[in-house]
């Protein structure tokens, strides 16, 4: 189990316990033939080009988007292609994110952020406030009249 | 001279506050050291040899007295009374105690100055030619366009987790002072058939233990696309930059690589994309920024060439120092003034904090209020007149910061090395100290002519040494330190990489050694004019091969 982060705060993930889906990228192709996209969540690797998934868009609720370490930035850069390229469902980040960087997230077009226990008890709720972006404010929204990839 | 506004000062002293909190949050455990790691380096903050190393951001080495004074004050109250001026125009204090850092920032602030990604796998500090906005030969001043970038880079959500560093810099015209096509994006200004200003890019320079020089991506790019095009760039490196070894993770290898034609495909491709999500910046913003780099109200008051040259030539110490330290401005009665921090024996690039003063009350009462620190760590005056060169001159001489040797054998540039990183192989600030003692006739110097050396204390290449006429790299051998040099490496305009000469040679041997390659210049050269670049592109390496290695050429 684990924790998910969202601007207000900690909640409990109730993806699976509703009802949904985490699919590989690579198995989505392969098992299950009728899929409802709302129960859907794709797992994509953070090599994949955005190119290569935009047939799926409209197929899946939630796409999600691993960290192997925060030190990894691709998952950034991933999200906003998807954005750029017209995708709306839900971003997730997956694995070892820390919450200094709760704020780049959010505003490269993640919805939220899953931790673990681990995590979630080292830094604790309070942390990950502190880093909900407040206002559309930033050197590069002012220089280049960027528009919100999401609601912040 | 950039005023922060509003938003610039709310941003920095935002960071401060965050930094003090993360040091408090690593103090009680809510961050690992490997997690505070990169959030102390994005704020300039290292782990050295002794003790911890804050390198803090000179943007386009760029300051004003308040802040040289700044920086001077900082050196007392908080280090050993020194700074070191270095290539990446900024400067690091070498002895700060990680619960002062905070503070530190906070002096900083005060001043509108920081620390930020002056370090880390992020966009680094902007550099740009030190003589911008005073040189003869410019075609724009680059420094607005630096000025932008440094912004735009500020706390990029998107790249702040990079496979690796990435250095910018900056030049304004043809004669590159910048070393632009040694990293990992080169920006020079130039005009399109049409007469119009824009910049031509180069990526994949770098020097580390894989030196390469930089490619053009783009020959022309208007000026108004240039962040959604940097933007691209630095998503495509974000996206495909190696990170399963550190060494290959530069956007060099992924140039060498890919190749630069599918590169230039792929980041043309995103560059499309960026443009149709971004608006170009606010025209009012991009004029808000360059009215702040207009340069002074100059006193254009005729300089009295007669009397001038009179004392000049009255004064032999003085005429040197003018012959070599001083550069054309593009006003005839202005000049820019170099003040040399290598005196002969002395750590290259090290000022006390007495010297900051002194310079920065230069600049207030002689220099319209501007100093730039160069990536060959000096410090430039770089709007004096003419006619207060003699006064300007007694000054710096009096404070032991008039060494005429710009440009000349001893004004090298050297990394740290064993004297403070934890990294180094090698001593590199010593041998620097020694081959200047071993020439320290300044006469014999501006004989031998323009020579650029450049030393580094181990592969990673801080001390430039693979773009230094001679260049000296320091390994170990087997416990042993071995010097290897390098011939013919180039970092301006005609950039070009240094070719090892042959096995290396002890700590002893090293100055013997590079007076041999002296010697052997100074016996083939065909005139003055001939510099030691011009003879080596000439001949080739051969001839100081066999000067370096005298037995092997005679049992061969
Ligand atoms: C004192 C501690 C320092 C450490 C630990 C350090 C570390 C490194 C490392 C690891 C590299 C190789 C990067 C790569 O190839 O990917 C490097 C390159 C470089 N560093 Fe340093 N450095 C230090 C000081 C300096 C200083 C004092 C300067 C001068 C301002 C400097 C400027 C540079 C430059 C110009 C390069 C080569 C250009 C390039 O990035 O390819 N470094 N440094
Ligand atoms: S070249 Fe090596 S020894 Fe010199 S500063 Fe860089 S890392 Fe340290």
């Amino acid at each position: 189990m684990s924790v998910i982060v969202r601007d207000s705060g900690f909640e409990k993930d109730t993806w699976e316990t509703d009802g949904g889906l985490f699919i590989d990228l690579e198995k989505y192709g392969q098992d299950v033939t009728e899929r409802e996209p709302n129960k859907t969540a794709i797992d994509i690797p953070n090599d994949v080009t955005v190119e290569s998934l935009k047939g799926l868009f409209n197929s899946a609720a939630m796409i999600r988007i691993p960290f192997p370490s925060f030190a990894d930035g691709r998952g950034f850069s991933l999200a906003k292609q998807l954005r750029q390229q017209g995708y709306e469902g839900k971003l997730r980040a997956v694995g070892h994110i820390i919450s200094d960087q709760y704020g780049f997230a959010r505003v490269c077009g993640f919805d939220e952020v899953e931790i673990d226990f681990d995590m979630a008890g080292r830094q604790p709720e309070e942390q990950w406030l502190a880093r909900v972006p407040k206002q559309d404010l930033s050197y590069q929204n002012l220089l280049m009249g960027k528009r919100p990839l999401r609601n912040i | 001279m950039y005023n922060y506004n509003q938003f610039d000062h709310d941003f920095v002293r935002n960071r401060v506050n965050e930094f003090r909190g993360q040091v408090v949050r690593r103090l009680d455990g809510s961050l690992t050291e490997d997690e505070f790691k990169p959030l102390r380096l994005m704020n300039g903050l290292y782990l050295q040899l002794h003790a911890y190393m804050l390198r803090v951001a000179i943007p386009y080495g760029t300051l004003n007295s308040r802040q040289m004074n700044q920086l001077a004050m900082i050196s007392e109250k908080f280090d050993k009374g020194y700074g070191h001026f270095t290539t990446r125009q900024n400067i690091q204090y070498n002895w700060p105690v990680l619960k002062d850092t905070p503070d530190i920032l906070d002096a900083l602030a005060d001043v509108e100055m920081h620390a930020i990604q002056t370090s880390g796998n992020c966009v680094r500090n902007v550099t740009a030619d030190h003589f911008a906005g005073a040189a003869a030969d410019e075609i724009e001043d680059p420094r607005p366009t630096a000025e932008l970038l440094r912004q735009w880079s500020m706390d990029h959500p998107e790249f702040q987790f990079l496979p690796r560093k990435f250095k910018i810099a900056m030049t304004g015209g043809p004669n590159d002072r910048a070393v632009t096509k040694a990293h990992d994006i080169g920006i020079r200004m130039v005009r399109n058939e049409k007469g119009e200003p824009g910049y031509e890019m180069l990526i994949g320079g770098g020097l580390g233990r894989t030196p390469m020089i930089g490619k053009v991506v783009r020959e022309f790019l208007p000026k108004a696309d240039l962040l959604p095009y940097v933007e691209a760039i630095l998503q495509v490196y974000n996206l495909n930059g190696r990170r399963d070894n550190k060494y290959k993770a530069r956007i060099k290898i992924l140039v060498h690589e890919t190749g630069i034609d599918t590169l230039r495909e792929w980041i043309e491709e995103v560059f499309e994309t960026q443009k149709s999500h971004h608006q170009a910046p606010p025209v009012e913003m991009i004029e808000a920024i360059e009215a702040q780099f207009q340069p002074p109200k100059l006193d254009n008051a005729k300089v009295d060439e007669d009397k001038l040259s009179k004392v000049i030539s009255s004064d032999p110490l003085l005429r040197s120092f003018v012959e070599t330290n001083i550069s054309e401005h593009f006003d005839s009665n202005h000049a820019i003034v170099t003040i040399s921090l290598k005196p002969i024996g002395g750590t290259p690039g090290d000022a006390t904090a007495e010297q900051m003063r002194i310079m920065a009350g230069l600049a207030e009462a002689y220099g319209y209020d501007e100093l730039r620190v160069s990536h060959e760590q000096n410090i430039i005056l770089p709007h004096v007149r003419r006619d207060d060169l003699p006064e300007v001159y007694k000054v710096l001489k009096e404070a032991g910061l008039a060494t005429a040797n710009v440009g000349l054998l001893s004004d090298m540039i050297a990394c740290p090395g064993m004297d403070y990183c934890a990294l180094a192989t090698a001593r590199s600030i010593p041998v620097a100290q020694e081959l200047s003692n071993a020439f320290e006739d300044l006469k014999l110097q501006q004989d031998i002519g323009p020579l650029k050396i450049k030393i580094s204390g181990c592969i990673n290449a801080c001390g430039h040494h693979h773009v230094g006429h001679i260049g000296i790299l320091g390994l170990d051998k087997a416990g042993v330190e071995s010097y290897q040099i390098t011939l013919g490496g180039d970092g301006t305009e005609t950039a070009s990489i240094g070719e090892r000469a042959g096995p290396g040679f002890s700590y002893e041997e090293i100055v013997p050694a590079v007076s041999r390659i002296i010697d052997r210049y100074m016996s083939i050269r065909e005139s003055k004019n001939d510099t030691f670049l011009d003879v080596y592109r000439r001949v080739g390496a051969d001839t100081f091969k066999e000067a370096l290695y005298p037995e092997e050429a005679a049992s061969a």
